[in-house]
């Protein structure tokens, strides 16, 4: 496994590659909790993961002229373009799936599937709906019941992290915020061009997700032509995290 | 030494706040009895109409969506001021530019209030407390480029008489910016900014001649937030101006036992209970801050201070209470401690503090303490070069 800064589109971006076989795009949800679950060292059994991290998360830079998960995907698209890479899937967890379908909106020929867990990203009613759970406004206790199924599996010990630790985990907070404060968690314009998205697609949905509930996700899964649907019981908004089995055996499934 | 009267314009009709989660952002309107609001907007008024009469300046500022302060718009209630004092300067502090965007409209209503009152206005801008960002929805992580975007246009749009001129920033774009009116003094007003700990924003008000004002802090660090201004002004050749201002709360009885009780009074202000995801949105303070946050270190900046007893808070000098000699004494005390400031921000209503109390602790600040403390020195340079001269 290696983590390396790269110089994309004028700035450094941390990737991290890991495992062997044909190569695989990982981008990570907003809390990166990706990083050391047993799905990740499951997929990295015959995948090579490419793993970046978004601009402001991990050790990327973050610069100023950076603030929407659309500027985000350009980057991205250049990351891409730079490694060489041939024709791959992707899997994105919640943001990590918003900027995957930015960048397949944009140009999908780099992609030969696209696995999206419960993202983020576009809004589906009115003004007055709350589309997306406001984890901003609501007290943390409400916001973690209604991200994870079982509570438990989402407690995190900061007492027992390292300053370089917290001060990745604080920082991709921060970073969270500047890019999906405003307008909340939603690109106004990504509906209206995610039918250029032509690759086979599977959004994946945690069936207790609270943040953003499958009827949220079966609404955004029919933006994307021809788009594949599956829930997992017994999960919230990180299915792969709560029942991991169940996704291997639904992502295995897809990808052949 | 000025000194200046100042109230949130509290509406404290709550039910109990063991009842309630929050009194900031989402405590539902119906709370709001117009009633009583608008005996209270009318009663705050008058009390600056008794202030000024008392030879208090006054200031003013605003918050939204909470029942901590009613004042939702600090250039209305100085417009009203501006027609209904005579005597003291008015100063809003602030102006939240930050949250409020749209500087060159502020520059405006700052302009016109300064011709109404021919020349009494002192402009403040501020970043805005943490719960602002919520009603504001201005994103957290950017506060600080926004705030000072927002002044340094002000100032501009304030200076600039001979032509129109464009800006197109990163937070406001607009074409022919042209004021009518201008301001009354000239080239502004003084500005004012406050701060709790960010030593860059305290080195730019200094280099720019601006007041730098905090509020509700121990003694300690407020001498250090001082410090570095004074040490930051004159090293950057100021044009003149500048400052520092300091608020406590303070309630002035006739007997120790009357003070103590007007000052628990008070206090209301610091118990006002507010949700955590209001006190630390991400990103409002720096990442080493967070840390410590996350280890559960750091809650709020004020929140250290409110769990701390009345008379810590005394001693730190946050809260300042007692007969008029005892008040004077810890203003002096005060001012020793922090290598001595210009102004006394004085916040002599809050909560329940009711209108009769209010006046009579602010008159017998007006006729017995200020007498005492008006004549403390502005404030010397702290740097070298100051120190030489």
């Amino acid at each position: 496994m290696t983590a390396s800064l790269l110089r994309i589109s004028g700035m450094e971006l941390e990737v991290e590659r890991r495992g062997q076989g044909a190569p695989l795009l990982v981008l990570c949800g907003e809390e990166a909790l990706e990083l050391d679950s047993p799905v990740l060292a499951e997929l990295a059994r015959d995948h090579e993961l490419i793993i970046p991290s978004p601009p402001g998360f991990g050790r990327s830079g973050r610069p100023d002229w950076i603030e929407t998960p659309d500027d985000i995907s350009y980057l991205y698209l250049d990351l891409v373009e730079t490694l060489g890479l041939p024709k791959l899937p992707a899997v994105g967890f919640s943001l990590g799936g918003w900027i995957a379908l930015e960048m397949a909106a944009k140009d999908d020929s780099f992609l030969s599937h696209l696995v999206l867990v419960d993202p983020y990203g576009v809004k589906i009613g009115g003004p007055t709906d709350r589309d997306i759970a406001d984890v901003w406004t609501l007290h943390p206790k409400r916001v973690a019941a209604l991200k994870w199924f079982d509570q438990d599996k989402g407690r995190r010990d900061f007492t027992a992290m390292s300053d370089g630790e917290l001060t990745i985990v604080a920082r991709n907070n921060e970073s969270f915020a500047r890019f999906c404060w405003d307008p909340y968690m939603h690109n106004p314009k990504l509906k209206r061009f995610l039918h250029r998205v032509r690759v086979p697609t599977l959004f994946v949905w945690g069936e207790h997700d609270g943040i953003v509930t499958p009827d949220y996700g079966r609404a955004y899964s029919r933006l994307v032509p021809g788009a594949d649907f599956a829930t997992i019981g017994g999960a919230g908004h990180y299915p792969h995290l709560e029942q991991p089995a169940e996704f291997m055996t639904l992502v295995r499934g897809f990808l052949g | 030494m000025d000194v200046w009267h100042f109230t949130e314009m509290p509406y404290p009709h709550l039910p109990p706040f063991d009842e309630l989660t929050t009194i900031r952002v989402t405590l539902p309107g119906k709370h709001f009895d117009p009633n009583i609001g608008a005996d209270l907007f009318n009663r705050y008024l008058d009390e600056y109409v008794i202030a000024d009469e008392l030879g208090f300046n006054h200031m003013l500022n605003e918050h939204h969506q909470t029942a901590t302060c009613l004042d939702v718009a600090a250039p209305l209630s100085a417009a009203i001021l501006a027609r209904q004092t005579r005597h003291g300067r008015i100063c809003i502090l602030g102006n939240p530019v930050a949250n409020r965007g749209d500087p060159v409209r502020i520059a405006e209503e700052m302009a016109m209030i300064d011709c109404i009152c021919r020349g009494r206005l002192d402009v403040g801008f501020v970043r805005g407390v943490p719960y602002e960002i919520f009603a504001a929805n201005t994103n957290p992580t950017q506060t600080v480029e926004r705030l000072w975007e927002g002044i340094d246009l002000a100032v501009k749009a304030w200076t600039t008489h001979d032509a129109p001129f464009n800006f197109e920033g990163r937070f406001t774009r607009r074409r022919a910016i042209n004021l009518w009116p201008r301001p009354y003094q000239q080239p502004h007003p003084p500005v004012w900014i406050t701060g709790s700990s960010d030593l860059d924003s305290i080195r730019k008000a200094a280099g720019r001649g601006y007041v730098f004002a905090t509020f509700l802090q121990p003694y300690d660090k407020v001498k250090e937030l001082f410090d570095a201004y004074r040490s930051a002004y004159l090293d950057q050749g100021l044009p003149g101006g500048g400052g520092t201002a300091f608020m406590p709360l303070v309630y002035t009885g006739e007997t120790e036992a009357d003070a103590e009780g007007g000052a628990r009074e008070i206090i209301w202000y610091m118990n006002a209970k507010t949700e955590p995801q209001f006190r630390n949105p991400p990103g409002y303070v720096p990442v080493e801050l967070n840390v410590q946050a996350l280890r559960g270190a750091f809650s709020g900046r004020t929140e250290a201070m409110r769990a701390q007893g009345l008379e810590f808070q005394r001693e730190q000098g946050v809260v300042m209470y007692g007969t008029p000699d005892q008040v004077a004494a810890q203003v002096r005390r005060f001012y020793d401690r922090v290598g001595g400031f210009d102004h006394l921000l004085v916040m002599q209503q809050a909560g329940f503090l009711d209108h009769k109390r209010t006046v009579a602790s602010m008159t017998l600040f007006a006729k017995e303490v200020l007498p005492q403390i008006r004549g403390l020195a502005r404030t010397r340079p702290l740097n070298a070069k100051g120190a030489a001269e």
